[in-house]
């Protein structure tokens, strides 16, 4: 099994197809979705996270591409530096899945790399730059 | 009622007899034995904050060389440090940015490198003098070989802060941090129920003299800080919002640790420093023990619009801590995200250790020699026309 993460872009005429449903069904793949901006006959935008053996997911990016969806397939991941990090919470004011938030008890920052989105935000708001990137492929 | 003077306490601490705890902690003491219990049983409060402090910087004294130069220009790792002083004397602030790496690199950061011991680049140049002929020194120093270093904050600690927000539709970036379009979030600084200033808030126990935590040091505070206006405003019946005091303080650099003082940039403001401090505050009486017992949801803070690029800018809301600290508040009927800026987890680290030194009896408290005033205004500056 092999889990990938990314991006599609839809045209307008994209956002009435059940595009996700096919790739559940068909490709049998495990869509987990961590973001998305989908309106009727407005352009959209999904994060998914893909997971299934490699030739489904190989077949599912086909059936996209077929589509006519656009997709970027992140190659990027955050990097949080605990060490270097002060527990502010200067990145939790910025960051849109709550991948980082602040621990209601103890007050410290946690990062769940899962629900990230790799927006970057996180990286520009870090007063001390303990946010960075890192590229794997 | 019970009263019980510095003295007292200090005589306590030497004894190693002194109940001490935090500001967190004696909320529930007083919940639970009410306040005139607490006032005989406790001795000192501990208090800290660790926040964005930009008004920070470093007095030094480089020595001087053979063949003596009177520095007039000076640059510390290409950070310019103000040299106007004595021959040898420079100040660095922490907001100046290096010539060379901008936004990257700043005082903040020169005074993060001295503390951590590392080599720090000095260029200096001169007109040159007949006591003083050498015109340009290019060298590197360290703390350990400079004769002094220390902090000089004109203003730490305010007393509390604004919170803010952005109306506008464009992303704004401040000394609040970054403000997303249409109320996308609020962000907050101050360490609430924890906070030196909303402790004592009408300094009745610290002023001139008073012996501080300082970024992992013993400090002092110096005078009142710039834009110091001990300011009281009604909310309610019951509870008042603060705002306005600071204080000015200073402390040996070379004893301080980077893990209580760290050098910061904000996305598109600049560059500023985080400071530790942490004030201990004595039990005189009962009053006092009112005072100490605030809450998060006793402390109000006004969220203001920041896409307002005056000096005025409108206030939305008035909110308490508590509700800041929540993670979200209404604003015009939509959930707004909070975020603080100031480290809660250091505060209370700082306030811990605090606590711990007392006990030990390494800390002992200090008595201000003269009050902060309580009669300033926040004054404008308005612009007048120059022939």
């Amino acid at each position: 099994m092999k889990k990938i993460k990314l991006s599609l872009r839809f045209s307008p005429h994209l956002t009435e197809k059940p595009i996700t449903y096919h790739l559940i069904k068909d490709y049998d793949l495990v869509i987990n979705i961590l973001n998305a901006e989908i309106n009727f006959n407005k352009a959209g935008k999904l994060t998914v996270e893909m997971e299934g053996t490699e030739e489904n997911i190989d077949k599912g990016l086909r059936y996209l591409e077929q589509q006519g969806v656009k997709y970027k397939i992140f190659t990027k991941t955050i990097i949080w530096e605990e060490d270097k990090c002060v527990h502010c919470g200067a990145c939790t004011a910025v960051c849109p899945s709550r991948a980082l938030k602040m621990d209601q008890k103890d007050w410290s920052l946690s990062f769940d790399k899962s629900k990230c989105l790799v927006c970057e935000l996180c990286i520009q708001a870090c007063p001390i730059n303990a946010m960075d990137m890192d590229f794997f492929l | 009622m019970s009263k019980k003077s510095f003295e007292e306490i200090n005589e306590k601490i030497k004894q190693g007899k002194a109940v001490v705890v935090t500001a967190d902690e004696i909320i529930d003491l007083v919940e639970e034995k009410g306040v005139k219990k607490v006032a005989q049983e406790v001795d000192v409060v501990t208090t800290a904050t660790f926040s964005p402090m930009c008004s920070t910087g470093a007095f030094l004294n480089f020595g001087h060389t053979e063949v003596p130069i009177r520095m007039s220009k000076v640059w510390l790792n290409d950070v310019p440090a103000y040299a106007g002083l004595a021959a040898v004397d420079a100040f660095i602030g922490a907001t100046e940015l290096s010539e060379s790496r901008g936004f990257d690199y700043g005082g903040a950061h020169v005074i993060q490198d001295l503390i951590d011991g590392k080599k720090v680049k000095l260029h200096a140049t001169s007109y040159g003098t007949d006591c003083y002929p050498k015109k340009e020194v290019t060298t590197y120093i360290t703390k350990e070989d400079i004769n002094q270093a220390y902090l000089f904050n004109p203003r730490n600690a305010y007393q509390n802060y604004n919170a803010a927000t952005n109306s506008s539709d464009k992303i704004i970036y401040t000394y609040m941090g970054t403000l997303l379009p249409d109320y996308g979030n609020i962000t907050y600084c101050t360490s609430g129920q924890l906070s030196p200033l909303l402790n004592d808030p009408l300094l009745r126990t610290i002023g001139i003299g008073t012996r501080i935590f300082l970024a992992g040091t013993q400090g002092y505070i110096s005078w009142e800080g710039t834009q110091h206006v001990l300011s009281v405003e009604k909310i309610n019946q019951s509870t008042t919002q603060y705002s306005g005091a600071t204080l000015a303080v200073i402390g040996n650099l070379k004893e301080m640790s980077t893990q209580f003082i760290r050098a910061a940039t904000f996305e598109k403001y600049g560059i500023t420093m985080f400071v530790g401090i942490g004030i201990p505050i004595p039990v005189i009486d009962e009053k006092m023990v009112e005072f100490l017992a605030v809450k998060d949801s006793d402390i109000y803070t006004q969220v203001i619009d920041y896409s307002y690029p005056k000096r005025s800018k409108p206030t939305i809301k008035k909110v308490n801590y508590q509700e800041l600290r929540s993670g979200a508040i209404d604003l015009n009927n939509k959930k707004v995200p909070t975020a603080p800026l100031s480290s809660l987890k250091k505060a209370r680290e700082i306030a811990l250790l605090l606590k711990e030194s007392i006990i030990k009896g390494e800390f002992l408290l200090q008595k201000p020699v003269q009050p902060l005033p309580d009669n300033n205004e926040f004054k404008p500056l308005n612009e007048r026309e120059v022939e």
